[in-house]
């Protein structure tokens, strides 16, 4: 605890706040996407498991958010960060929030974002702040095995007919210019890894370059060239999309305002 | 419509060493991702640890008309349990 | 029910003597409660009737999943939204495990969906009705699960022996999706006095399609006889809407709402609750295609159906590819 303390004195507390806010804003921004399939995959075995994913990215939010809540330090919950806060305070990646489209581009994005998630948990586990650590310890195990099954959808459907595979290469160049926004550091980053608090995100990219490549070798789909990136999520700069999930997640606890639920 | 994918046979190994059960049947492309869906599908509880799934076809079955020969005669043999022999209380526990 | 009003084929039930050796012997079987399995010789009526009963009952869970699931992304917290969406995910797994045991009966699941998207099939009448509010989520859990329990617990005794395992899987998974549905209006009654207005709407829409999902009298019906004397339907339509009726109303009272039925009148002499009679009307133009959200419902469905298709294909020519691989490098060994 004294150690906790330290730290947090050592970093900027609205920094750690910031990016507590990151991990948690993407799980909850991508598992809403998730959830709008429910009922409506393309085979009942598929719409189990996509909701397996869904829950365990919803489950992950309460633990970010909450902690996000507790090094705010403003007595707010992980429900009131999720439901009462506006586009502009979000952190999340463009590429969470990024339309469903047909369910290739689901799992196209669900593999490139999978695939970074995997790699930062992994950093996190090792987190001096034991907090953090904990947290990335437990969801790391579930996000494994998102990446192992987004990663193995994309090589199948990528080497299966030419349709899913032309499905899945449009999916891949719709998504890459989505895909730089992980890595760039923003304004708090290199404080937060000089701290030992959270890897550089930078410091992910060689892994996620080769872990994606091998995997989109083995789909036949070849690994797109790095062009102009999109970026702005994490600084709460978003897509006119975001808007529309808010607006729709957030509706009960907006309309009836301090109603409990 | 195109070809449905094959149906497979789900077993699985719950917590406390028992033997893999029979626990219902599921579609899947292949033995891979009959596997990663039996996890999703019946596993949704903490259920299993281990998983088994085999094509529904491959499965060999004894005919329900021979249920009488296949199944009657050990019947007979009710010296295999243990009911069958009387120890004098005496004895203690056996 | 889930299955309602499901045909036997039967113009009237045979006496024993009418039947044919095997007939008979079967009979017995079902009499002295054995299990009838998948190879097992049945009377083609028998199996033609499952097939309709279970498919009736897996339809209804998956196109169950769609009214629920409109509220998944509107869930007023976190820990809400969690629960609702593995309760809409344990629709889509009773649906696969009544699929798979329709098919024990030698027929797939893609001609059964095949049956659901032309219309031929049907499912059950509720979800044919729209989730307007919050507290419509609440409502079918309460009332909607609630009546489906009512039906499926016998139903683990039923002669077929798949069939009786889903629903004894089926039933242990659904212990929670009538509590967690109790627990929202609970909350709500609780609240302010919009939420709790929300409730008291919600009963009022709800309450009678619940006592439809029954389906009308069969006391006078040779196909609910017959299903009785195979027992894949262990109770008549009005015994069970009788125990519904006799079980909600007091927690109704707890929530302090009003259940909307002029009618509705405690009978001392037997015990249990006088009520009105549901718009049967109504429940014939659900059934036949006309209700608020017949169209949307089988809409989603058909829809997500075709634009799956690709998924599905590319994901079996991607099997078939790599057992030719395999196959290949095996020779070449």
């Amino acid at each position: 605890m004294a150690q906790t303390i330290a730290m947090e004195a050592a970093v900027d507390r609205a920094a750690l706040f910031e990016f507590l806010l990151g991990m948690g804003d993407n799980t909850l921004v991508l598992g809403h996407r998730l959830s709008e399939w429910c009922g409506h995959a393309p085979a009942l075995e598929e719409d189990i498991a996509l909701a397996n994913t869904a829950l365990d990215l919803i489950g992950q939010t309460q633990l970010w958010l909450g902690l996000a809540g507790e090094v705010e330090g403003n007595g707010r919950n992980a429900d009131e960060l999720a439901f009462l806060r506006d586009a502009r305070e979000f952190r999340n990646l463009l590429l969470a929030e990024r339309p469903n489209g047909d369910y290739g581009r689901t799992l196209m994005r669900q593999f490139l974002f999978d695939a970074w998630h995997y790699l930062a948990l992994k950093g996190l586990r090792a987190s001096s702040d034991p907090r953090i650590a904990a947290i990335a310890e437990k969801t790391s195990k579930e996000v494994a095995y998102h990446l192992e099954r987004s990663r193995d959808l994309v090589i199948r459907l990528g080497d299966g007919t030419a349709e899913s595979h032309a499905r899945m290469k449009k999916a891949l160049d719709e998504l890459w210019s989505y895909t730089g926004e992980m890595f760039v550091n923003e304004a708090h980053d290199a404080a937060l890894a000089a701290a030992g608090l959270a890897p550089e995100p930078e410091s992910l990219k060689p892994e996620w370059n080769t872990l994606v490549a091998e995997t989109l070798c083995a789909a036949t789909l070849g690994k797109p060239q790095d062009g102009y990136m999109h970026r702005g999520g994490k600084r709460g700069l978003h897509t006119e999309h975001l808007g529309y999930v808010l607006a729709e997640m957030q509706f009960l606890q907006r309309a009836y305002p301090g109603a409990s639920w | 419509m195109s070809s449905e994918w094959p149906l497979w046979e789900v077993f699985i190994r719950g917590q406390h060493g028992l033997n893999h059960r029979h626990v219902g049947s599921l579609h899947a492309p292949d033995a891979e991702m009959a596997i990663n869906n039996a996890r999703d599908v019946y596993v949704r509880r903490n259920e299993g640890v281990s998983i088994w799934v085999v094509r529904s076809i491959d499965i060999a079955a004894s005919s329900p008309s021979e249920k009488g020969p296949l199944f009657e005669p050990s019947n007979a043999k009710v010296y295999r349990h243990p009911t069958f022999f009387d120890i004098p209380d005496e004895v203690g526990h056996m | 029910m889930y299955a309602q009003m499901v045909k036997t084929d039967a113009p009237r039930i045979k006496s024993r003597s009418e039947m044919d050796p095997r007939e008979r012997a079967f009979q017995e079987r079902i009499d002295a409660g054995q299990k009838i399995e998948p190879k097992e010789w049945m009377p083609e009526g028998y199996r033609r009737t499952l097939i309709r009963q279970i498919s009736q009952h897996a339809h209804s869970e998956i196109v169950g999943q769609l009214p629920e699931g409109n509220w998944i992304t509107r869930a007023p917290t976190l820990e809400r939204k969690a629960i609702l969406l593995a309760k809409v995910q344990d629709e889509a797994g009773h649906g696969l495990y009544l699929y798979c045991a329709a098919e024990t009966l030698g027929v797939s699941r893609d001609a059964l969906y095949d049956q659901l998207h032309s219309g031929k099939a049907k499912y059950s009448s509720i979800f044919n009705y729209p989730t307007l509010t919050w507290a419509d989520i609440g409502a079918i859990g309460w009332l909607v699960d609630g009546a489906a329990i009512m039906n499926q617990v016998p139903l683990q005794r039923c002669s077929y022996g798949p069939y009786a395992r889903a629903m004894v899987r089926i039933c242990k998974e659904e212990s929670f999706h009538q509590r967690q549905g109790y627990d929202i209006l609970m909350k709500m009654v609780k609240g302010t006095t919009a939420q709790k207005a929300m409730v008291q709407d919600a009963l009022d829409r709800w309450w009678w399609p619940s006592l439809m999902m029954f389906g009308p009298s069969d006391d006078a019906s040779v196909h609910s006889a017959q299903s009785m004397a195979w027992k894949i339907k262990q109770n008549s339509n009005d015994e069970l809407r009788q125990k519904f009726v006799d079980q909600t109303v007091p927690q109704a009272e707890y929530l302090g709402l009003t259940v909307p039925d002029p009618d509705l009148t405690w009978n001392e002499e037997k015990g249990g609750y006088d009520f009105g009679e549901p718009d049967w009307n109504e429940f014939f133009e659900v059934i036949a295609g006309n209700g608020p959200c017949n169209a949307e419902r089988l809409g989603a469905r058909r829809q997500a159906w075709d634009d799956g298709a690709w998924f599905r294909d590319g994901l079996t020519a991607h099997a078939e590819k790599a057992t030719a691989r395999r196959a290949r490098s095996v020779a070449a060994e």
